[in-house]
């Protein structure tokens, strides 16, 4: 999923201090799950936006509302009965869903969340990065471990020499990703792969081209 | 011969090359450069000069390495993958060469997070074994890496880094060989102190036959003080200093710990010329460039051959 985290408040507040009718929009997929710009944390976020005003002094309305899915149109399109009556909108969902609202109505949008990675779930409250979208996955060599986004420095052949305790150079709370690709080779009984050469990555389906689009002729 | 660098003569004539670096500074002080080329350039056969070596900004490898050239010396430039996309890194290297630098070392290079620079971006387009496959092809078929001919192609002997104590220890002699299948021509191993996993990485590699694809220069560092030797056991990244090493230092009082150093460097290249596959040394000393020439002269590897 893609995972977020709440921007600094005061950022927050500093966008809208101009508005006074606030539109929060929420987001029931990947921000749910990382509860980062769900229906729960629109609803925190909420109070807490209304808590600063009133030490402020000034009031302030928040309409709050959590769309299925932010980053399609579909939903998106639900936000019109709301859109008049509202000077800006704050919007809980990834940059992905942040553009969808801005590219529909003429209305000032500011995100609250900052978009972190494509990631999963470690263990309870503890996401990690696991994906690069480089476009081209080489998982099916690399024992299942992506090099490309687990290694610190993307290397495709093998661990530079850095290596301490098994740990990246970056620090020990990040694991060497090619000291577990090989880990994982030998479980496999397969590591005389590692020696077949990874050639110098053509980074154009990882963005090298401008940004990327699929078209599906079956769907389209 | 493949080039014309000094280096690969050595390695032909069958000599013990020696190799150290200069690390260049932090301003334009030109001075700097000479004077640690200088205290070295009767004693090696080659000399580093590093690039933006722990992710610090420096004079440029490649402005050092003329500034070394002009002195009638042999400079190795350092490349690192994490400040050049493959377009810059071609064009640097055509650039080096066209300025009479025919040596080359094709590295990772220290992360930026390390550095002075810790916002910037690291490049990482190629890794480095993907950089020694683009240099060599740039001399032996004449070509870029997006396929096109060269017009007089840079002739670079081209070497590498070799780490053989970071773990999984297991695989470092399969990563050696990975860089010899890409085309590397010499070795300048990371310093080493722990002498039996030396030992035991150099048996791995000679058992496969990589000594003969791959000359191997050991890299010696002599330690300064107890203090250093702790520091690089605790705080430099994949680095190995056993115990029995800091003992040793700590055995001698502070002002003799210096000397001790230089001694235990000297007994460490005796007992590495024994070990078979051991082509070279490289000797860094880090700002002790004016005890290199004592270590070789030690180790009975002076005068240099004249190639």
């Amino acid at each position: 999923m893609i995972t977020a985290e709440q921007k600094p408040i005061q950022e927050i507040i500093g966008y809208i201090a101009p508005y006074g009718k606030i539109l929060l929009v929420g987001c029931n997929e990947c921000v749910t799950v990382c509860a980062a710009g769900g229906r729960k944390e629109v609803g925190l976020l909420a109070s807490a936006l209304h808590l600063n005003s009133l030490k402020q002094g000034k009031t302030i309305d928040i309409k709050e509302i959590t769309l299925e899915r932010q980053c399609d149109p579909e939903y998106v399109e639900e936000l019109i009965s709301y859109i008049n009556d509202v000077d800006a909108v704050v919007s809980m969902a990834c940059g992905c869903g942040v553009q969808t609202i801005a590219g529909r109505y003429n209305t000032p949008v500011f995100p609250a969340v900052n978009t972190k990675f494509m990631g999963a779930s470690k263990s309870q409250g503890i996401w990690e990065e696991r994906c690069q979208g480089c476009g081209d996955c080489m998982l099916g060599i690399t024992g299942g471990i992506c090099p490309v986004a687990r290694c610190s420095k993307s290397l495709l052949n093998g661990p530079c020499g850095g290596t301490s305790a098994g740990q990246c150079e970056i620090g020990p709370d990040t694991d060497c990703a090619w000291r577990l690709i090989w880990e994982r080779l030998v479980e496999l009984g397969i590591q005389d792969r590692y020696e077949e050469l990874n050639e110098a990555k053509d980074w154009r389906p990882a963005g090298g081209a401008g940004p990327r689009r699929i078209i599906r002729e079956d769907l389209a | 011969m493949k080039t014309e660098s000094r280096l690969e003569k050595v390695f032909a004539a069958g000599h013990i090359a020696v190799t150290s670096e200069v690390g260049p500074p932090r301003g334009c002080d030109v001075d700097i450069v000479e004077k640690k080329a200088n205290m070295i350039k009767d004693h090696v056969d080659g000399i580093n000069i590093t690039d933006n070596q722990t992710a610090m900004v420096r004079m440029s490898s490649i402005a050092g390495a003329v500034i070394v050239k002009n002195m009638g010396l042999d400079p190795i430039i350092q490349m690192v993958a994490r400040d050049r996309n493959r377009l810059a890194m071609q064009a640097d290297i055509i650039g080096a060469y066209s300025l009479g630098i025919n040596t080359m070392l094709c590295l990772s290079g220290d992360h930026p997070k390390f550095g002075d620079h810790p916002t910037a971006k690291a490049v990482y387009d190629v890794d480095s074994v993907n950089m020694i496959k683009m240099v060599t092809d740039m001399r032996d078929t004449g070509k870029f890496q997006g396929g096109a001919d060269i017009k007089m192609p840079p002739k670079m002997f081209v070497g590498a880094a070799a780490n053989p104590f970071a773990d999984p220890f297991e695989l470092r002699v399969a990563r050696l060989a990975k860089k010899a299948k890409a085309g590397v021509d010499f070795i300048q191993t990371q310093c080493i102190f722990n002498m039996d996993k030396f030992e035991t990485w150099m048996k791995g590699v000679c058992d496969r036959g990589l000594d003969k694809e791959v000359k191997i220069l050991a890299g010696i560092t002599p330690m300064k003080s107890v203090g250093m030797a702790r520091y690089m056991k605790n705080k430099v990244p994949g680095m190995d200093v056993p115990d029995e090493v800091i003992k040793r230092l700590e055995g001698v009082s502070k002002e003799q710990q210096p000397e001790e150093g230089i001694k235990m460097a000297i007994e460490q290249m005796e007992r590495m010329k024994e070990i078979p596959g051991v082509a070279g040394f490289h000797i860094m000393a880090i700002e002790w460039e004016e005890r290199v020439a004592e270590i070789v002269e030690g180790a009975g590897l002076y005068p240099r051959p004249q190639v």
